[in-house]
């Protein structure tokens, strides 16, 4: 037993998970303290990974060695193509899975780490010596001496749930809190607050009348989280069920209204607008009469339901009895009510870009500590945070991910430029290049980058290698071979596509409405040859393909704006202006830029308060 | 703190009176080292702001000249700083002489555009109107001059503004949708963001197409002279120019390339541009001057051909084919030249042999100035320029016009992705760009190649 390691990561979530493998892995002996080893990466909300803008993260994730994805191929109970019939940058993919399998494989991915140490207990107190981080104190008199830590607390910084007037401390339902960081931090001069989310209520299936319900299946393509050779939907496949509340169910939701901490001041902190509960929904929507719900199974073996849309406070009673009012529910059992937490976070334009704090050297945020909800969002700030702590025990480079590359880019660059207020959750329209940040393109923005850093291992290094080359290959036998049209004529004919008059670039008749690559594969032998010559992942090398080349004129706009806009971020301000000896600035963006100290003209730009003419003065100043 | 800067405003060129600008917190004190005004009891720092003063300039004791001194305090100036401005004689010496005392005192000689910049930098104005302002100052005619001032005012960036605001809002809604699609959240309906998109467009084409009428604002109408050799071409031009810029002869194909001037008459700039007399012709460097006439015509707005009227032959069909054709969507005037050489009656079978031609024609002779007040008046209404009111914002820079040109491309894509069931990402894309042109053109957007650009426009001591 060791007590001195390189770097402490505090909280197992799907933050702290990903940080203490990418620590490890990279060679940093690396010790995880969690309070529970039974509830590692726990899903504390719904069963469920990816989503739009999540799904994509993901895939970054994965793209640069993470194990998000894996485990979630692993444990996947459903899987979906979210938004497929939109343009490639809005297909998200998205998985149900069994979460208590997901809490098993990612602690087998934890326990068959090299350098990886797990240590189950409460840590109450961070060792800062001379501003810099030292080590870490536990609840059970332990002290850990080490270089870094990172901090993933998830939602038990002094956590508080409400269920009615029913006040109770912890973390999770039937979880105790952690206490003593906050004021540690407080006291050091960090600025902290407060947020709020909650979780619906949890259903047993045997109390359900699925005919009351509309079912909802998954889909068992090609498609998948890891760019790796791992297995995916090798459980048990299972749908999830659709159904709506109606005007009695609404009725008895607003007789509670009185007692929701919510609405009777109970509860101040601000919660996610974009996930209301479904008290805020009859409020905010009060013209509406029904609301929809889904049914989403929690495992594969488990008659336990999540019921998404139904997020609750309310009392018991009226949860319950609101319930019944749906047939479906007529005589439904629950394991457990919704509930509301409050929790601490610390305002995240405290932080530099690499996660750590300016405060305090070698101490790195990251998740819902920063303000941010959902998993794939902590999943992939730890991993980030995790990287850069172990850079900096080794006199590292810094590794920032930019906002033309990764939506973990665009997400970190929001938190630490424009702070939160409220939880902070991914959307597609936050990143200004979205067709750049495609779910299907990740490794080919990021895999190299982590392989250089020594993160991404040979294997997935030499996997994505051979599918660049794959795809290298086969578009230039598609710009460059051309089509006559006896070879082509009954595939346009049967598309309704007009018939070739010349012989015509293969290129352009992909470029076609209507004309996939597979049925030119399927239409023209030599294509087809080419096409046989990819052993591995066929059909999804194919589609990304057709995906470059359909879209080019998009990718390419998009990314003239982007190199554009690159100019900005490689001019470098970070302590170059002494902000309050420029009288022209305003004097809110003098207060942002003193606070903030941004690191590039770009960021600068993206600071709210600091306005076009503010920059133009900067850039004047700068001699530009 | 900014050094206090100086410079001679007032052009290059001799003329009876100079004037000197100097800027910064150290002007008054510095100018009081040399300044003596009539009344001695007055210095610059005490004297009343804004305020003229009337003295002499000594160098030790040695008089220089004789001044009139404005004083402007901080920041009711153009820089927003305190300024004196020497209004001394012309004379490049005494210029020199002051700049050298100024210079002695610490004064330092101002950068191209810097009293703009500092402007800029002190709120004076904002980036669009520091750009306005290089083209006040290189303004040749009434109407680039009411140009600029429009723009220095602010009334193009403003419109821009309004455009790119009603555009944010459309691209929150498509994005709302987009993000959550999986939601049975309710959005905008197509047919008003469709006409939303369609106001825009046409705003934007109509402020695409105001470069053309800006560009021959700013850079003159382009009017190419052409027609056989020897026809007095050259004449017109050293007429119209009112000075002897083509060599003229009466030797055929005397201009071998292209000359061309700028003039302006009666408040219009016009480019005039002499070309080389068309003929067949087995000169191999004549022939490429008949090649570069054949490409002024495409690329001017007004053609006068002029016909020399004691040669007419059957040439003319020959000449009227190559003319005629390449002047289609401009205005052709034909100038029957050398009217003092020929008789009524050759006249009428002039007008006859041209009939068929459509075109403004009328009777000159260059050489002696007959009917020249009729070919100008000619020349106005074929140029035709819009009266240009003060409220009219129309485009005169080239960056502005190659944003507007990418924005509006973008927003007839987003008709087109409208009108054709395009995905709400690819249209939403399309907006984005259109709203990063916009904003590159507003300033919104900042990017600092344009502001290299704009203060590197000014010459020293604007």
């Amino acid at each position: 037993m060791k007590f001195t390691y390189d770097i402490i990561v505090i909280g197992a979530g799907h933050a702290g998970c990903e940080a203490a493998c990418a620590a490890a892995n990279l060679g940093s002996q690396t010790l995880l303290i969690t309070m529970d080893m039974n509830k590692i990466a726990q899903m504390s909300c719904n069963p469920a990974i990816g989503g739009i803008a999540k799904g994509q993260i993901v895939r970054e994730i994965d793209a640069l060695g993470g194990f998000t994805g894996i485990v979630t191929d692993k444990t996947s109970i459903q899987f979906r193509m979210l938004n497929r019939s939109k343009g490639p940058a809005m297909w998200s993919p998205r998985s149900q899975c069994d979460r208590a399998k997901f809490i098993e494989t990612w602690r087998s991915v934890i326990e068959n780490t090299a350098n990886l140490y797990v240590w189950q207990d409460s840590a109450v107190s961070l060792v800062i010596e001379n501003g810099a981080i030292a080590g870490v104190k536990t609840a059970m008199g332990v002290t850990f001496s080490c270089k870094a830590v990172v901090l993933t607390n998830g939602t038990f910084l002094n956590g508080l749930l409400h269920i009615g007037k029913v006040q109770l401390n912890g973390g999770r339902v039937s979880e105790p809190a952690s206490y003593g960081i906050t004021e540690q931090l407080v006291a050091m001069g960090f600025s902290q607050g407060r947020m709020k989310t909650g979780t619906p209520v949890r259903i047993d299936a045997r109390s359900v009348d699925f005919s009351q319900t509309t079912i909802q299946p998954g889909e068992t393509d090609y498609h998948k989280f890891s760019y790796l050779d791992t297995p995916a939907h090798s459980l048990k496949q299972l749908p999830c069920y659709t159904l709506y509340t109606n005007e009695k169910v609404h009725q008895v939701l607003e007789k509670g209204l009185k007692d929701s901490p919510l609405y009777n001041g109970q509860i101040q902190s601000i919660g996610p607008r974009y996930c209301p509960s479904i008290e805020t929904k009859i409020v905010t929507f009060s013209d509406k009469t029904e609301h929809q719900l889904f049914l989403e199974p929690e495992g594969e073996s488990t008659t336990e339901y999540y019921l998404n849309g139904f997020s609750s406070s309310l009392p018991i009673d009226i949860q319950l009895n609101a319930l019944k009012e749906i047939p479906a529910f007529r005589n439904v059992h629950i394991f457990r009510p919704g509930y509301a937490i409050e929790y601490d976070f610390f305002d995240p334009t405290q932080l530099r870009h690499t996660l750590e704090t300016k405060l305090v050297k070698n101490l790195f945020f990251a998740g819902q500590i920063n303000g941010t909800t959902g998993y794939e969002e902590a999943a992939g700030q730890g991993l980030i945070a995790g990287i850069n702590a172990h850079m900096n025990c080794v006199g590292g480079e810094k590794f920032i991910l930019h906002r033309d590359e990764a939506y973990i880019g665009v997400l970190i660059d929001d938190l630490v430029t424009k702070g939160v207020d409220e939880p902070y959750r991914m959307f597609t329209s936050r990143a200004e290049y979205r067709i750049l940040l495609r779910q299907d393109d990740a490794d080919n923005r990021l895999t190299e980058k982590s392989y250089t850093i020594g993160l991404a291992t040979k294997e997935r290094f030499e996997l994505f290698k051979q599918k660049q080359t794959w795809c290298n290959e086969i578009t230039e036998f598609i710009k460059n071979y051309s089509v006559k049209s006896s070879e082509i004529d009954s595939l346009l004919l049967s598309v309704g596509s007009t018939q070739l008059k010349q012989t015509t670039k293969l290129m352009d008749i992909l470029l076609r409405p209507g004309i996939s690559l597979q049925a030119l594969i399927e239409a023209l032998p030599s294509l087809q040859e080419q096409a046989e010559k990819i052993t591995n992942r066929k059909q999804e090398i194919i589609e990304q393909i057709e995906i470059s080349a359909k879209y080019e004129g998009y990718i390419a706009r998009e990314r003239l704006i982007a190199d554009k806009l690159q100019r900005l971020e490689n001019i470098k301000i970070r302590d170059k202006f002494n902000y309050d000896d420029i009288s022209s600035l305003s004097t809110e963006a003098k207060q942002k830029l003193k606070r903030i100290n941004p690191e590039t003209i770009a960021q600068a730009s993206r600071i709210p308060g600091v306005s076009p003419s503010d920059i133009n003065i900067l850039l004047v100043l700068l001699g530009r | 703190m900014n050094p206090t800067i100086c410079a001679i405003s007032s052009g290059q060129h001799q003329a009876a009176i100079a004037l000197i600008r100097i800027s910064g917190e150290e002007a008054l004190r510095m100018c009081d080292t040399f300044f003596v005004a009539a009344n001695k009891a007055v210095t610059l720092s005490t004297m009343q702001p804004n305020s003229i003063k009337f003295g002499r300039i000594f160098q030790q004791n040695e008089l220089i000249d004789e001044v009139l001194v404005s004083v402007f305090k901080a920041p009711h100036s153009f820089t927003g700083e305190d300024m004196v401005e020497i209004a001394c004689h012309g004379s490049s010496f005494i210029q020199q002489q002051i700049l050298q005392l100024l210079i002695q005192q610490g004064c330092q000689l101002a950068q191209p555009g810097e009293f703009t910049r500092r402007a800029f930098l002190n709120g004076k104005m904002d980036l669009s109107q520091a750009e306005a302002v290089a083209d006040l100052i290189a303004a040749q005619s009434a109407s680039s001059h009411r140009v600029a001032m429009n723009q220095m005012r602010g009334g193009f960036s403003k419109e821009l503004a309004v455009l790119r605001d009603k555009l944010l809002e459309f691209t929150a809604l498509i994005e709302l949708e987009l993000d959550f699609s999986e939601e049975d959240v309710e959005f905008a309906d197509r047919s008003s963001l469709m006409a939303l998109a369609t106001i825009i467009q046409t705003k934007l084409a109509s402020l695409a197409r105001s470069f053309e009428v800006g560009n021959v604002i700013k850079n003159g109408i382009p009017a190419a002279i052409v027609g056989e050799t020897n026809a007095g071409k050259s004449t017109l031009l050293n007429l119209l120019l009112n000075e002897e810029k083509a060599i003229v002869s009466d030797i055929h194909g005397t201009t071998r390339d292209v000359i061309e001037d700028i003039v302006s008459i009666q408040g219009i700039t016009y480019r005039f541009i002499d070309t080389a007399g068309i003929r067949e012709t087995q000169d191999a460097i004549e022939k490429m001057g008949i090649k570069r006439t054949y490409q002024q015509i495409e690329q001017a707005s007004i053609i006068l051909w002029v016909i020399d009227s004691t040669q007419v032959n059957e040439h003319i069909d020959w000449m009227a084919e190559r003319i005629v054709s390449r002047s289609e969507g401009k205005k052709l005037i034909l100038v029957f030249n050398k009217l003092d050489k020929i008789n009524e009656e050759e006249c009428r079978v002039l007008e006859l042999l041209f009939e068929n031609i459509t075109a403004e024609r009328l009777f000159i002779s260059a050489a002696k100035h007959q009917h020249i007040d009729a070919l100008l008046h000619h020349l106005h209404q074929a140029a035709a320029i819009p009266s240009i009111g003060d409220q009219d914002v129309i485009i005169t820079n080239m960056r502005h016009f190659q944003a507007l040109t990418q924005a509006l491309s973008a927003i007839e894509r987003v008709q087109t992705g409208l009108s054709t069931g395009l995905s709400g990402d690819f249209v939403s894309q399309d907006i984005r760009e259109c709203l990063h042109y916009l904003g590159e053109i507003t300033g919104q957007i900042s990017n600092d190649e344009v502001l290299g650009a704009i203060f590197s426009r000014f010459c020293i001591g604007k």
